[in-house]
C-alpha cells in the first residue's frame, strides 16, 4: 500500500517512528526471555501462531513455539540470532510500510498480508538488511514447525499438545506395539 | 608409556571395521579397534525427532559433533562452504560404536548378480566410470550369508522370484506387514508385481540372545530400546570383545597411517579421548571410517613415496562418490492407512532393478519408514501453501492418510564426484577437513523418473485420490549410502584396491567399508558393506597364516 508508506516516511522523518524504535531498547522493562527482547517476544508469538493457527486445536502461542524458538537461539540455532534481530525489524518496518501500523496492531487478515508479502519477498527492499525477506519468513516458519512438532524438551509442542492434534498416542508407550502374531518359530534359533 | 604392538589396527568401529575386527580377533590375532565416538544408549535421545540421525536440525543424536568435525563443500558453482555434522550437504553417517548400524532403518539386502557386472550387462555410460566388480555375487553368497546369520536378518526370500541364489533362508521370519503395506501388497499384486517382505536386520523373534521388535514408530534413525535392532554394536563387536584379543579405544580419532621408506604400513598416530597425540603400531592397518573419512586418512597420510597420500598415487583415492538418488511418490487417501505399527518400511519389489526396456539398472521400491511428524510438515503436493490453516488442516486429515513407495537407484558413478582433503581448512585437532565437490550423472534422472512414475502407478493402484513424484536433482551424491570412493578392481591402474581391500600399493594397508563398491546396487547398502568385512576379514586371516604380510 504505497499511501500508507509514504505516511510512514512522513512520520519516521518527523521523529515519531524513531521514539517507538528507541523505546523498545532503552525504556522497556527486562524481557524474561533468553534472547529476544520483549518487543521481539511479542512479535515471533503473533507470527507463529499464524503459520500455525488456533482452530479447533491449539496453535503456535499454546505450543510454546516463541519459548522453543528463543531457547535454541541461545543453543543449537546461535548463529541465527542476528537473522532473527534484523529479519524482525524488516517485518515491522513492512508492517509499518503496508498498513502503517505496527504488527502487533493489525488485525489477523492484515498480518497474514504482510507474511505473505515477506515469504514471497514482495517487499521495500530498503525496509530489509542482514537477512532477506523470503530466508528469514523460512527460518521462522520451519523453527515454528520445529517447535510445534518437536519433543517438548526443547521447549515448545506444550504437553505433547501437537501429538494429540494428530491422535497419536501420548506418552508413547514402549511394547505396546508388540504383535501377536504366532512368530515363535525361528529357522535360525542361537541361544 | 607406549602403546603395545598388535597384529592388527581396525579404524571405524561401524559396518565394516566391526566385522573385520570380529573376524581377525576370534581367528588369533590381536587387534585394537578405534572409534572416534563411543558407546550409545537409547536413552540419552529417546524419541527426540529433532535429534535423531535422520533428522538432525538440532544436532545429530550420535555424532558427530559440531565442534570438531566439519567439512568443506564444493556448491555448482565452485563456492566452498564449510558445513556442520548435522547440516545438509555434509553427507553424515553417524560417529558411535556401531557407526550407521546403531540407528539405521536396518533393511538388509543383498545385491543382485547385475549388481556387481554393470558394465558388462549395460555397457559403458558417456561421462561415467561404470565398471563391474572384481568379485562376483556367487563369490561374495557365503559372506552375505554370515552377515545374515552371525548379525541377524528377518525375511522370506520365497516370496520374492528376483531374489538371487541363497544356499540358506534367512535365519529369522519375516515381519508382518503393517496397515499400510497390506495395502501396498494388494495394489502390487492387481499390478502384476511381486511384493514381499523386505528383509531386515532387526530381530523379528528373540535370537542370539536379545529380544524380538517391539514396532515403535520411532526407530530408523534411533538406537533400539530393547537391542532388537541388530548392528555391529550389540553382535559383532561384543563378541571381538570377548576373545581378549580385541581392545576397543572409543573416542580416539585416527589421524593418519603412518607409512615407512619402504612402502609399508607401520601403524597409526591418532588423538585420544584427552586429545593428546598417540602412537599405535601395528603389523596391517584396516581402515573402515566410512566412504568419506576413508579416503580423507589416506589422502592425510602422507609420506616420502606417497607424496599425494597413502595408495594414492594413480590419483584415484576419494574419486567416484556415489550414493542413492532416493525416487518416489506420494499418495493421499480418503481413509486412514496408518496403524502406529513401526518402523512402518516393510512390503517392497525388485520388478525394476534390472530388465528395464532400454533402460541400465534401476532400483527397488518399498513403503516408506513412518514420516514423524515434523517431517511430515515438509511433505506436501507440489505448490501448496505450507503454513497457517492450509498447513494445520493437511497436518490433521493427512498424517495418517498417506503413503509413500520409495526406491534408491543404482546410481553412475562419476569420477570427478570426490572426496579431497583441503590444507587451508583443519578439523579441531589441526588435521585437513575432508572437501566434497562434484554431481550425479545426468542418467540418474531417467532412472528416478522411471522409478518414480511405477511408484506412482503403485499409489494410484492403491486408490490414492491425489499422488505426486519426487525426484533428487543433480548435486553432489553421497548421504547415507556414501560409497565408491576406494574402489576395488582387478587394474591397478583404475582401482585403489584388489579385490580383497587390499591396498595395490602397500601390501599389508586394507580397506573394509563401503569405499571398495565399484558400483552400489539399487539397494541399500549396509548388509553389503557387512559381508564385504567378512570378505575381507576372511582373506585377510587365510594371508596371515601364511605371510603375516612381511615381505
Ligand atoms: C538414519 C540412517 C538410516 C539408514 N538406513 C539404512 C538401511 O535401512 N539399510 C541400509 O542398508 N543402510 C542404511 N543406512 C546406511 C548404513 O548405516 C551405512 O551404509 C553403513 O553404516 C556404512 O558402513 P561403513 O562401514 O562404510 O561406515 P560406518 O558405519 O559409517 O562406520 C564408520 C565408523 O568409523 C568411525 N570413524 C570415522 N573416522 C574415524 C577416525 N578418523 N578415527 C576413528 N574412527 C573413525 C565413524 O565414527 C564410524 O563409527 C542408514 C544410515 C543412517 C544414518
Amino acid at each position: 500500500m504505497p499511501s500508507s508508506r509514504r505516511q510512514f516516511l512522513k512520520q519516521a522523518a518527523s521523529g515519531f517512528a524513531g521514539t517507538v524504535l528507541l523505546g523498545a531498547c532503552a525504556a522497556t522493562p527486562k524481557s524474561r526471555w533468553r534472547f529476544f527482547t520483549r518487543e521481539e517476544a511479542s512479535l515471533v508469538d503473533l507470527i507463529t501462531e499464524q503459520i500455525i493457527p488456533t482452530d479447533d486445536t491449539p496453535g503456535g502461542i499454546e505450543a510454546g513455539c516463541l519459548n522453543f524458538i528463543d531457547k535454541q537461539l541461545v543453543g543449537a540455532y546461535r548463529r541465527h540470532q542476528n537473522e532473527y534481530r534484523q529479519g524482525l525489524l524488516g517485518l515491522q518496518n513492512s508492517s509499518r510500510g503496508k498498513f502503517g501500523k505496527t504488527f502487533q496492531e493489525l488485525d489477523w487478515p492484515e498480518q497474514t498480508d504482510v507474511l505473505d508479502a515477506i515469504e514471497a519477498g514482495d517487499v521495500e527492499a530498503a525496509d530489509w538488511s542482514g537477512v532477506s525477506p523470503q530466508r528469514f519468513f523460512q527460518l521462522i516458519r520451519d523453527h515454528t514447525m520445529q517447535g510445534f512438532y518437536g519433543s517438548p524438551r526443547h521447549g515448545g509442542n506444550k504437553n505433547y499438545l501437537s501429538y494429540r492434534m494428530l491422535e497419536l498416542d501420548v506418552p508413547h508407550i514402549i511394547g505396546q506395539n508388540r504383535y501377536t502374531q504366532g512368530l515363535d518359530k525361528p529357522n535360525g534359533w542361537i541361544n | 608409556m607406549a602403546n603395545k604392538h598388535v597384529n592388527a589396527i581396525v579404524v571405524g568401529a561401524g559396518a565394516g571395521g566391526g566385522v573385520v575386527a570380529k573376524e581377525l580377533a576370534v581367528n588369533g590375532l590381536s587387534v585394537v579397534l578405534f572409534e572416534r565416538g563411543r558407546w550409545q544408549t537409547y536413552d540419552e535421545h529417546d524419541n527426540d525427532e529433532l535429534i535423531s540421525q535422520r533428522t538432525t536440525v538440532l544436532g545429530n543424536a550420535f555424532g558427530p559433533d559440531n565442534e570438531r568435525h566439519w567439512r568443506l563443500l564444493m556448491d555448482a558453482h565452485g563456492n566452498e562452504h564449510i558445513v556442520l555434522p548435522n547440516e545438509w550437504g555434509y553427507n553424515n553417517n553417524a560417529a558411535c560404536v556401531g557407526g550407521g548400524t546403531l540407528s539405521y532403518g536396518a533393511m538388509a539386502w543383498r545385491f543382485m548378480p547385475q549388481d556387481f557386472k554393470m558394465r558388462s550387462t549395460y555397457g559403458s555410460v558417456e561421462g561415467s566410470t561404470l565398471e563391474d566388480w572384481p568379485i562376483s555375487y556367487q563369490e561374495l553368497e557365503p559372506s552375505y550369508e554370515k552377515a545374515e546369520w552371525e548379525i541377524g536378518v528377518a525375511g522370506d526370500d520365497s516370496q520374492n522370484p528376483f531374489a538371487p541364489p541363497r544356499h540358506k533362508p534367512h535365519p529369522m521370519p519375516p515381519f508382518p506387514y503393517n496397515k499400510e503395506a497390506k495395502m501396498m501388497q494388494d495394489a502390487a499384486k492387481r499390478l502384476g508385481w511381486h511384493p514381499f517382505p523386505i528383509p531386515m536386520l532387526r530381530n523379528s523373534v528373540r535370537y542370539r540372545g536379545r529380544p524380538a521388535c517391539i514396532r515403535m514408530r520411532t526407530c530408523v534413525g534411533f538406537a533400539c530400546p530393547v537391542n532388537a535392532k541388530c548392528g555391529t554394536q550389540n553382535t559383532v563387536i561384543p563378541e571381538a570383545l570377548k576373545t581378549n584379543n580385541c581392545i576397543l579405544r572409543t573416542e580416539c580419532t585416527v589421524s593418519m597411517v603412518l607409512v615407512d621408506d619402504r612402502g609399508h604400513a607401520t601403524g597409526v598416530e591418532y588423538f585420544d579421548e584427552h586429545n593428546r597425540r598417540q602412537t599405535q603400531t601395528a603389523d596391517i592397518v584396516v581402515l573402515a571410517a566410512s566412504a568419506t573419512e576413508t579416503p580423507r586418512l589416506l589422502l592425510n597420510s602422507k609420506s616420502r613415496l606417497f607424496p599425494n597420500g597413502a595408495g594414492n598415487n594413480s590419483d584415484l583415492v576419494g574419486r567416484n562418490l556415489q550414493g542413492h538418488a532416493y525416487t518416489g511418490a506420494f499418495g493421499l487417501f480418503e481413509e486412514e492407512v496408518y496403524d502406529d505399527i513401526g518402523p512402518g518400511a516393510c512390503v517392497a519389489i525388485c520388478d525394476f532393478n534390472h530388465g528395464n526396456p532400454g533402460l541400465k539398472g534401476g532400483g527397488l521400491l518399498a513403503n516408506e519408514f513412518i514420516r514423524l511428524p515434523y517431517l511430515f510438515t515438509g511433505i506436501r503436493p507440489p505448490a501448496s501453501k505450507r503454513w497457517g490453516t492450509e498447513h494445520k488442516e493437511f497436518q490433521k486429515k493427512y498424517f495418517k492418510r498417506h503413503a509413500q513407495a520409495v526406491g534408491p537407484i543404482q546410481e553412475m558413478p562419476v569420477f570427478d564426484a570426490r572426496v579431497q582433503v583441503d590444507d587451508t581448512v583443519k578439523d579441531f585437532w589441526g588435521m585437513p577437513v575432508a572437501k566434497l565437490s562434484g554431481h550425479r550423472h545426468p542418467y540418474d534422472l531417467e532412472l528416478t523418473d522411471f522409478l518414480s512414475r511405477k511408484a506412482e502407478t503403485w499409489m494410484k493402484e492403491c486408490g490414492a485420490v491425489k499422488t505426486w513424484r519426487h525426484q533428487p536433482g543433480l548435486g553432489l551424491s553421497g548421504g547415507q549410502h556414501q560409497a565408491g570412493t576406494c574402489r576395488m578392481g582387478d587394474d591397478p591402474q583404475t582401482s585403489v584396491t584388489n579385490k580383497y581391500g587390499q591396498v595395490w600399493e602397500i601390501d599389508n594397508l586394507f580397506i573394509a567399508d563401503a569405499s571398495l563398491h565399484v558400483t552400489n546396487g539399487g539397494f541399500n547398502p549396509a548388509l553389503t558393506i557387512l559381508a564385504l568385512g567378512y570378505w575381507v576379514g576372511d582373506y585377510i586371516v587365510r594371508e596371515w597364516r601364511g605371510t603375516k604380510f612381511k615381505s
